[in-house]
């Protein structure tokens, strides 16, 4: 039905790798340890969450797989080699262009690759119809609430049906009902697209309600601590949120995080 | 009357008098300077009259407007040649800000290279320079031009060079991400950024372009067919022509305030969708 799918999601373990970090260090300055021996396998279909106290070098990881900077040692493989596009970000603030409509900044990743709008109007509309927001194509993001903006942030991370999408704390500056549905949105899209997410985060209970696997991770010097794996089904609702299962998989990764942030403190 | 409607009541007195009030604001915000301009000119008429005043020291406004209306062939030449200057200074010094802007944010050895001169250009009063200019370039034109060139461009430069720097970071990461080129990057990120900074810049260079005009047209001092408004002044006041001096002086005045309101326009015009500056606020 739709340009936007990715094959369907297989279960945990038969899925196709996407990326591969391998031993990877990133040292600021030459003495700043910002991340230390990471590695990490992400597949297709998964959303990984890397979560962690500030200082855990888990926004260094993602600035370091956007290719925005090199890594001091260590590779990054992506599976089958990297092309333009394969990559959606989405920010800790929305990073939208004042000047341009929602439809525009939407357009803004094909636009850069030298395609006409009228071409891809299509899968523009599509984006904007999976974010909910099929009605605002001509406001100007001034015109938009804090999370609606944040809804045309994601259109146009996954309008280019890229291979990973990253996203950096992406509802942190957001009211708590605001987050939750966000967080419920961004579950039914993933489940409607099959995208592969890397979710950087600092709270454990949307760590827990969005991914099927955790990375927890420890400052000083930033590093991979543990992998948790949330096996409870998508989808995922309300009715989840409240459940046992989410209790005690919020419960063992509090743990690990505790443990982690202890080991420094 | 209960609670709730008591509350509706003072609920809606206070947005009567919020629309009262806006209402009187938008009248308000043309009726006070208008209003303050007829005050001035009539207090200068019955100044004028009252302590019999000659007309030789300061003319009424009457007999300034009559002076106006009697000149008005010579000062209207006087006038094009000065308008002519002026826009054509604000346009090189447009042209001439945004691109050297432009080159500065391209290429950082270009801006250590000319950025001193750049700013010696600027600091150095423009009545000190004019002479030298005069000497060593012949055509008249060219030497008011570029005497107020020099006054304009600095505000749309440093302005500008401002404006191309202030993007926001994780826009520039993003522009990265999705592999833009540095053309790219100019068109669609920076230019755009700039606009509001290269607005603000404008509105100071339309001012400074008339000014660097009447400068210059004091300094060359040339007479003849070929002179502005400023030129008119001088030789009005060897004359002793206060009146005409006047009437110069005003017309002055009037493309000062017309180049400004020009300037505001298309500021709002082109900010008005998107930027802080050019929002009103609902409430």
């Amino acid at each position: 039905m739709s340009q936007m799918t990715h094959p369907a999601t297989l279960p945990l373990g038969r899925r196709p790798k996407v990326l591969e970090m391998a031993g990877i260090a990133k040292v600021f300055n030459g003495n700043v340890t910002a991340l230390k021996g990471m590695s990490l396998t992400v597949n297709a279909g998964d959303f990984v969450s890397l979560l962690g106290p500030s200082g855990c070098g888990k926004s260094t990881a993602l600035r370091l797989i956007a290719g925005l900077m090199n890594p001091t040692s260590g590779r990054i493989m992506w599976e089958g080699g990297q092309a333009s596009g394969d990559i959606g970000v989405v920010f800790q603030e929305p990073t939208l262009m004042p000047w341009a409509t929602v439809a525009q900044n939407v357009y803004l990743p094909f636009r850069l690759r030298g395609l006409t709008f009228v071409k891809v109007r299509d899968k523009i509309d599509e984006a904007l119809a999976l974010v909910g927001l099929d009605k605002f194509p001509d406001a100007y993001p001034r015109e938009l609430s804090g999370g609606m903006k944040m809804r045309v942030s994601i259109a146009r991370a996954l309008v280019t049906n890229p291979r990973l999408i990253l996203m950096d704390e992406p509802f942190a500056a957001l009211d708590e009902i605001t987050r939750q549905k966000l967080n419920n949105d961004l579950l039914a899209l993933k489940s409607k697209i099959g995208c592969t997410v890397i979710f950087v985060t600092h709270s454990v209970f949307e760590s827990v309600f969005l991914s099927d696997r955790i990375i927890v991770m420890a400052a000083r010097p930033g590093r991979v601590v543990e992998e948790i794996t949330v096996d409870a089904p998508y989808p995922r609702d309300m009715a989840f949120r409240t459940s046992a299962n989410y209790a005690a998989h919020t419960q063992v990764v509090s743990a690990a995080l505790l443990q982690a942030i202890g080991e420094v403190a | 009357m209960s609670v709730t409607n008591s509350q509706e009541a003072l609920f809606d007195a206070e947005e009567a008098r919020r629309a009262r009030s806006r209402q009187n604001e938008a009248v308000a915000r043309w009726l006070i300077p208008l209003a303050v301009v007829v005050l001035t000119v009539i207090l200068w008429d019955q100044t004028v009259k009252l302590n019999d005043i000659p007309h030789y020291i300061l003319p009424g406004p009457g007999r300034v407007w009559d002076q106006l209306v009697a000149d008005r062939v010579l000062l209207g030449q006087a006038l094009l040649v000065t308008l002519r200057i002026t826009v054509m200074a604000l346009a090189v010094a447009v042209t001439g800000g945004v691109l050297l802007a432009i080159l500065f944010n391209q290429s950082r050895f270009a801006e250590l290279v000319f950025y001193p001169y750049a700013v010696i250009l600027q600091v150095t009063p423009i009545v000190s320079i004019a002479p030298l200019i005069f000497i060593y370039v012949q055509d008249p034109t060219a030497r008011v031009l570029i005497c107020a060139w020099i006054v304009a461009f600095f505000p749309i430069l440093s302005n500008t060079t401002l404006g191309l720097k202030s993007t926001d970071h994780n826009l520039r990461d993003l522009f990265t991400i999705y592999g833009a080129s540095r053309w790219q990057r100019l068109i669609r990120l920076q230019l755009p950024s700039a606009l509001p900074y290269f607005l603000g810049g404008l509105r100071i260079a339309g001012g400074l372009a008339l000014i660097g005009a009447i400068v210059a047209e004091y300094v060359v001092g040339t007479g003849g067919a070929g002179s502005g408004l400023a030129f008119r002044i001088l030789e009005a006041s060897y004359r002793l022509n206060i009146p005409r001096m006047f009437a110069a002086l005003a017309l002055i005045g009037a493309v000062g305030v017309v180049i400004f309101a020009l300037t505001a326009i298309l500021s709002h015009l082109l900010l008005r969708k998107w930027h802080e500056s050019a929002i009103a606020r609902d409430t």
